[in-house]
């Protein structure tokens, strides 16, 4: 559906002061509005937001408890035995097994959460979007050769194939980054092109055109704004999946390598003391969960939002 | 015919993707940067010895001819050897083959059953309290990567029911299924949860709205007119109809099921093909991940194939074209 379909929707709430429902706005205020008073989508946008801060803040936390996120601290880090040190009054979340700040780690693991998480589903929606915009617009062997390599991506079993090209290029957050991405542009591609071939077929499209528009202008300036509120949702449904495919590389030691703190190597760490050390699971844990379960809720929210002829998923009201 | 058409147009499809992978693998054969015959020949080999390996595996020979001596060998089912061990690849995915079978299949089962219960269950009674709580777990098993699941389930059902005296679920090995079918279920039952809690939340989803759009139609109400049982109606002819979308989404889940099965077989020191995977890794062991991407792929397209086929048996509305 385009954005130029949602401004018949009916609108679900009377507008305030007594005006007629939604009248005079854009489909962008429509959703805007509908987004503002939907309680999940508010919480959820509160919880990514103190996420994102804490991300960027995370060298304070290093400066206020002194603690570098790579410094170990053989004794005071270490219980005798040399085992992690509970959450205590110095260690907040408890320490690791090498004795290093459990906190400052897990602050320092979501900036690369975040930034693999956007930054990857960034590139994939660009690559899919222009891909399938072209291949719903040319059509014919354009439309042929896009659409079966995006059959091709599809089919590829991704983890294997990460695990077979970091096994040759050897790990690093960019590899990883650009292998999701590579592993994520076709379901928008996909999604956009069949979007792109209902809109083309449209009236304005020939208008435009027989104002002697060039293909190019069309695309970008005619097509896009229409099929960009599926693209939106994409995005952000596209980033907890990038997160979870980030931290689950790092967790198989071929995303992020220590020491650098990931939430996937963290807990790939932990799993040699989780009987001993349960903060060392439970924190690095939390953090991966509440933030997939932020972005789920807040894309379930703006599909609604954008597009509210489909079914809700996760929440009803 | 149209359906044999159809299915000669499918079946060409997944030899172009399998050929785009072969490319693709062959092409990382290259782009490493190591030399096998020094990886095979070990570490103190004279360069003699080391340039009688790079004859005998043919890696003086044009780039083409190389393509085509291994595409020659693929067809004849042969993967090349380890590097590690000089054992046959075919022979090492074959004997570690059943681990991951055994994973897959199990998984599947009980997350069709978990999903479609819940589905049915929340579908059913729509907005009551059960139904919100199916679309909550839902929410919560799909936002948990799968290896975060199976580090909780780890640490609860084996770990803290172990500490308490409950040897319920052994944390970690693999029994055959020919040697005891209970202790193989044993053993794998908390890696099939692994895997299993995740899917389920799809398919929970996916039977709840496939159903809610088709219990208020004329037909079901026809059906429960007649005097059929709630049952009746609702397994018969309901769900038949919700039934399209869940086979979809089966048929993508299992063909990437080798991809999931990795995490978990590493979680739970499963002996499968996933570990293999991931052991080759650090021993550089790139003919064995090759063969078992290979592998992987054809699962994939195999998969893909069927689940076409499934939907012009399941609803004849399909158009074969």
């Amino acid at each position: 559906m385009s954005t130029a379909d949602l401004a018949v929707q009916p609108e679900r709430e009377a507008a305030p002061g007594g005006a007629r429902p939604g009248a005079g706005l854009s489909p962008w205020q429509l959703a805007w509005r509908r987004l503002r008073t939907d309680r999940l989508a508010i919480a959820s946008v509160v919880v990514i937001l103190v996420i994102v801060a804490a991300a960027i803040a995370a060298p304070a936390f290093a400066a206020l408890t002194q603690h570098g996120p790579d410094q170990q601290f053989t004794t005071a880090g270490l219980t005798a035995q040399g085992l992690p040190r509970p959450p205590g009054a110095r260690f907040w979340f408890g320490t690791d097994d090498l004795g290093r700040d459990l906190l400052v780690r897990v602050v320092y693991g979501a900036r690369i959460s975040l930034l693999a998480g956007v930054v990857a589903s960034v590139l994939a929606v660009a690559f899919g979007t222009v891909v399938g915009m072209f291949a719903g617009y040319f059509g014919g062997p354009t439309d042929s050769v896009l659409s079966r390599s995006m059959d091709v991506v599809l089919s590829l079993p991704f983890l294997l194939f990460a695990i077979a090209l970091v096994a040759i290029v050897g790990p690093g957050l960019w590899v990883s980054v650009l292998v999701i991405a590579f592993f994520s542009w076709a379901s928008v591609g996909r999604v956009t092109r069949g979007q792109t071939l209902s809109i083309r077929e449209k009236e304005y499209i020939e208008a435009a055109r027989s104002l002697g528009a060039g293909s190019l202008r069309v695309i970008f300036i005619d097509i896009l704004p229409n099929v960009i509120a599926p693209v939106i949702v994409y995005t952000t449904l596209l980033i907890p999946a990038s997160i979870a495919f980030m931290a689950t590389l790092s967790f198989l030691g071929i995303g992020i390598v220590p020491p650098t703190p990931d939430w996937g190597n963290m807990i790939s760490e932990s799993l040699q003391y989780y009987k001993v050390a349960w903060w060392f699971v439970l924190f690095p844990g939390l953090a991966l969960l509440i933030t997939t379960l932020a972005f789920n809720l807040l894309g379930d929210a703006v599909r609604d939002a954008l597009d509210p002829s489909t079914e809700r998923i996760f929440a009803q009201r | 015919m149209a359906l044999a058409s159809f299915l000669v147009r499918r079946i060409l499809l997944g030899v172009l993707v399998l050929w785009v992978i072969s490319v693709a693998v062959f092409a990382l054969f290259f782009l490493a940067p190591h030399d096998p015959a020094r990886l095979l020949a070990g570490k103190e080999a004279t360069p003699q010895t080391v340039a009688l390996i790079t004859a005998r595996l043919g890696l003086d020979k044009p780039v083409v001819v190389q393509y085509g001596e291994f595409v020659g060998r693929l067809a004849r089912g042969n993967l090349g050897y380890s590097y590690y061990n000089s054992e046959p690849v075919t022979h090492l995915i074959v004997s570690r083959l059943p681990v991951s079978v055994s994973l897959a299949v199990g998984a599947a089962v009980l997350w069709l059953l978990i999903g479609i219960s819940a589905g049915v269950l929340a579908a059913t009674r729509p907005r009551s309290v059960a139904d919100r709580l199916v679309t909550a777990g839902s929410l919560f098993f799909y936002s948990m990567p799968v290896f975060l699941l199976g580090v909780l389930l780890l640490y609860f059902l084996f770990f803290r029911l172990w500490t308490s005296g409950v040897h319920l679920f052994p944390g970690s090995g693999y029994v055959s299924l020919l040697a005891s079918p209970l202790q193989w279920a044993r053993y794998l039952f908390l890696p099939w949860l692994t895997i299993a809690l995740g899917s389920a939340a799809t398919y929970s989803r996916l039977t709840r709205s496939g159903l809610l759009d088709v219990l208020g139609q004329d037909y079901v109400r026809t059906a429960r007119a007649k005097g059929l049982s709630g049952w009746r109606v609702l397994i018969v002819h309901a769900l038949r109809s919700a039934l399209t979308p869940i086979v979809t989404q089966a048929g993508i889940d299992l063909g990437i099921i080798l991809g999931g099965v990795v995490i978990t077989e590493n979680i739970f020191g499963l002996p499968g093909l996933g570990a293999l995977a991931v052991q080759s890794i650090t021993t550089q062991d790139l003919p064995v991940i090759i063969g078992i991407v290979l592998l992987a792929s054809l699962f994939v397209v195999v998969a893909n194939i069927v689940v076409d086929l499934l939907y012009t048996v399941l609803d004849p509305r399909v158009r074969v074209h």
